[in-house]
């Protein structure tokens, strides 16, 4: 029944007076904008007109995505999930990157739980300019006494300012946690509502304005008529956990379970299961005697499989920087915008303040090599100059096998920066992946080639023990 | 419901709408918005009037609603080839067995709508002569590396490995410069140490490598192998000719470009290389260093194969061993944690990536990345039974 977003369904409930105050030159070029996600309702002024309140309804509509997007969490610190429009990211974007939560649990000594949440908060890795961080905190209680947990979510909510989760399956914990537990006005997520607890829940996630979890083991029906008796009583922030099983032929069925649940969602509009959707990869930690490091291992790559297909929260137990770098990188990849070019512009790029003895260094232009080198030098402190060089977007090993990498390209970018009037030394310093071009650019330029280290972070090390100009 | 009657219903809504202001329904399916649309062309006209979407009333409800799921299942009218590799003693080779990848009909794992009947396959880096290794995959390797056939018969016998991907990289003119006929030699070794099947690569040396593949395709003979690899700069002519005389299999890479890749997939087609004798490299990036741009590729070529356009419906082989290229591999870092476990684990992240998004072959380097993969292969395969209970996980997680 319902109507699709295309341009001229979008064009016609804008204002169509092309007034230009979106900063684009007209109405229909602004409805395109909406649609690739590049703006925004609240970018339109006049749609703000009481006028268009019936317009801006129907818009807000229309463009809402499949899968509804749900808050966690008050003012500055929110965590948004969900809001996913796509089965696979090449047909537009992820957005929302996965949010992950670290547990706590009540049964942990006060102490420990203070440096939990406050490690959990200060976690920061940066990656090719950009911060990894992680979101959250799930308090678990597994004491099963309802006024221990609610200590130990008013000790969590001075240690920190992250979104929380409030896991159990006994809503009087729960309801004693939002009535003492200095956690209420923070909008917490609550986990979870079962086939056995959900009016309780519901009614406190009406009450505190709150939104909850759905938890439906390995039972979509179940998970489906949860959500829709829950929508029938008014609840509409809702984040739907499968159960996330992790081994053997529940893990198989878990996989099924979340491509069959977006899919619906997305392709078949089933408004039943358009929710977020969560997984918990901490289970592998139950059990006794685990051995740390290989669970934290599996937990690691659980995680990564579950981000793979659809998750869009995560609770994990390690805190191992070993087992997070590789989870979070993985999700500044899968959240990277696939319409981001690939490459970075050709030319010559200035590092600090180069005289003219300064080291001359040659990178490609795909934008991850560029980035990955640029940050390595300029976090060093070397003055230099960066050449890079046109390999249409590839990085340097794949460039170098493919031919997009060669001496002429090399020669014809020199002439056309004019490197040898800013430089009075003849040395080029080129990749250690591209050792084999260094006979061939040689033999072009006439300049003296240096192979340097294969990875760029060695660059200072490397330039300190060979740049010398004589 | 048609046009007509719709265009009825909005008005006679608006109507009571108008008479009453409030409207209970009992069906709580049709939501205020539904109504907002049904009634639009006539609402456009009275949009001032706030009072016209309705109020909803909420019922109180006792037991749960019923409610039914059904697969969302889609069927593909394409379907991925079927590539042999190996040969037993019954096909002219002397392999233990045959290896089958690809046979696709739906996207890696979704079994609810289809059965991928083939597995992923874990093939292992072997390489002619001893090179630099990451710390925590030399140490597993270091007694062997001098020889690739123990190196090969190692990866066998302790790690189970379904593939040997034997790189002699020893005969690019700038390392050893060793002679086709001296690395088909070392090809020989291995095929005689071990008996699980071979992929043969060269050393990425466009000129050298299709005279080294062809001298190991002729000593190889019958073996079904696969020859690494074939591209635009390099006369692949050469490799798919060996090819089909001798009886093996070619792998088509192209660096990270969809149409490129369908181009060179239809060199090899039309010098006579059935898709059961192909095998694409579409580029595999590291985890952190462009894998992204992989995911998208896989599936991009997954679902175009599936789709129908039989110039894309190869199986795909991922050099997923390429994630020690990236730093946070390899490294020492205190930052970081120790890299012992970092390093397979960004192999084993590398690799589910890519399998995730279709990839239906691996070469990798750490006999960790091995184990993992296994296991989890059999488990997305419902190999075995599970009694995993996590239904009270809040209260048993450890710690």
């Amino acid at each position: 029944m319902s109507e699709k977003a295309t341009l001229l369904t979008v064009y016609q409930y804008l204002p169509q007076i092309n007034c230009g105050e979106c900063d684009v030159p007209s109405c229909m070029v602004f409805a395109s904008k909406l649609l690739n996600r590049e703006a925004t309702l609240e970018d339109c002024p006049p749609l703000k007109d009481p006028k268009y309140k019936v317009q801006m309804a129907r818009l807000a509509e229309l463009l809402a995505p499949p899968i509804k997007e749900v808050a966690i969490g008050v003012g500055g610190n929110v965590v948004k999930i969900g809001g996913k429009e796509v089965m696979y990211r090449h047909e537009l974007t992820y957005h929302n990157p996965t949010a992950i939560a670290i547990d706590v649990s009540d049964k942990m000594d006060d102490k420990k739980i203070v440096e939990r949440c406050k490690a959990v908060e200060a976690f920061t890795l940066v990656r090719i300019g950009e911060y990894l961080k992680l979101d959250m905190i799930a308090a678990r209680c597994a004491s099963k006494d309802p006024e221990r947990f609610a200590l130990v979510t008013s000790l969590i909510a001075r240690s920190c300012k992250l979104p929380l989760i409030l896991c159990s399956f006994d809503p009087k914990v729960l309801k004693v946690a939002l009535e003492k537990g200095e956690v209420a006005d923070r909008r917490p997520l609550l986990y979870a509502a079962t086939e056995d607890n959900w009016k309780e829940v519901s009614e406190l996630s009406k009450k505190y304005d709150c939104p909850m979890a759905v938890f439906a083991p390995n039972n979509i029906t179940l998970l489906k008529s949860l959500i829709k008796t829950l929508e029938a009583i008014g609840i509409h922030d809702m984040v739907m956990d499968l159960g996330a099983y992790t081994d053997g032929r529940l893990l198989k069925e878990t996989i099924n379970n979340l491509v069959m649940v977006r899919r619906a969602a997305i392709q078949r509009s089933d408004k039943d299961v358009n929710y977020p959707i969560m997984a918990i990869p901490a289970t592998v930690w139950i059990g006794d005697k685990l051995d740390p490091m290989t669970t934290s291992y599996r937990e690691a790559y659980i995680a990564s499989l579950f981000m793979n297909r659809y998750a869009d929260l995560l609770i994990m137990h390690t805190l191992d920087v070993w087992a997070l770098l590789p989870v979070l990188t993985l999700r500044q990849n899968i959240y990277t915008d696939p319409r981001k070019p690939v490459s970075v512009e050709a030319g010559l790029r200035t590092i600090g303040s180069p005289d003219t003895e300064a080291p001359v260094l040659l990178t490609t232009n795909f934008s991850l090599t560029y980035y990955t080198v640029a940050n390595d030098i300029e976090s060093s402190g070397i003055d230099c100059y960066l050449l890079v060089v046109d390999t249409e977007g590839l990085a340097v090993e794949v460039s170098v096998a493919g031919g997009q990498f060669t001496s002429a390209g090399v020669k014809d970018l020199f002439s056309s920066v004019g490197i040898e009037e800013k430089v009075k030394h003849r040395k080029l310093v080129i990749p250690g992946l591209a050792a084999r071009l260094k006979g061939d650019i040689e033999d072009t330029t006439n300049w003296e080639v240096l192979v340097g280290p294969r990875d760029s972070s060695q660059i200072k090390g490397f330039l300190a023990k060979n740049w010398t100009i004589n | 419901m048609g046009e007509k009657e719709t265009r009825i219903l909005g008005k006679n809504l608006i109507e009571l709408l108008e008479k009453f202001g409030d409207i209970e329904i009992e069906n709580v399916e049709i939501r205020a918005e539904e109504l907002t649309f049904l009634i639009q062309p006539v609402i456009r006209s009275l949009a001032q009037a706030p009072q016209l979407v309705p109020r909803v009333v909420e019922k109180e409800i006792e037991a749960l609603l019923e409610a039914e799921f059904s697969p969302p299942i889609e069927v593909y009218p394409g379907e991925i080839a079927e590539v042999q590799i190996g040969a037993t003693k019954s096909d002219g080779g002397s392999r233990r067995k045959v290896i089958k990848i690809g046979g696709a009909k739906t996207m890696p794992f979704y079994s609810f709508e289809a059965t991928n009947q083939n597995k992923p396959v874990l093939a292992v880096d072997v390489f002619d002569m001893p090179i630099s290794l990451a710390k925590a995959v030399k140490q597993h390797f270091k007694d062997v590396m001098e020889d690739p056939a123990d190196w090969a018969k190692k990866y066998v016998e302790d790690f189970d490995a379904d593939i040997i991907s034997l790189n002699l990289i020893s005969t690019d003119p700038l390392i050893k410069d060793t002679s086709p006929k001296d690395a088909a030699k070392t090809v020989e070794k291995v095929l005689q140490a071990v008996d699980v099947p071979l992929i043969i690569g060269g050393s990425g040396n466009k000129a050298k490598d299709p005279l080294v593949l062809e001298a190991a395709a002729e000593v190889a003979n019958g073996e079904r192998c696969i020859l690494n690899s074939a591209n635009v700069d390099n006369d692949y002519k050469k490799i798919v000719k060996a090819a089909k005389k001798y009886g093996h299999i070619v792998i088509a890479f192209t660096p990270m470009d969809i149409n490129n890749q369908k181009k060179l997939n239809r060199y090899l087609l039309d010098e006579g290389l059935p898709k059961e004798q192909i095998i694409m490299d579409p580029t595999t990036a590291a985890l952190g260093y462009g894998l992204d741009y992989t995911l998208s590729l896989m599936e991009r070529i997954k679902l175009s194969g599936l789709l129908g356009d039989s110039d894309l419906q190869m199986p795909i082989v991922a050099p997923s061993s390429n994630a020690w290229g990236a730093r946070e591999s390899w490294m020492k870092s205190e930052d970081w944690g120790p890299r012992e476990y970092r390093g397979p684990l960004w192999e084993t992240i590398t690799t589910i990536t890519v399998m995730m998004s279709g990839a239906d072959l691996f070469m990798l380097s750490h006999p960790a990345t091995v184990r993992v993969m296994r296991k989890l292969i059999q488990a997305l395969y419902g190999e075995f039974d599970s009694d995993q209970r996590i239904q009270d996980w809040i209260t048993e997680i450890e710690g």
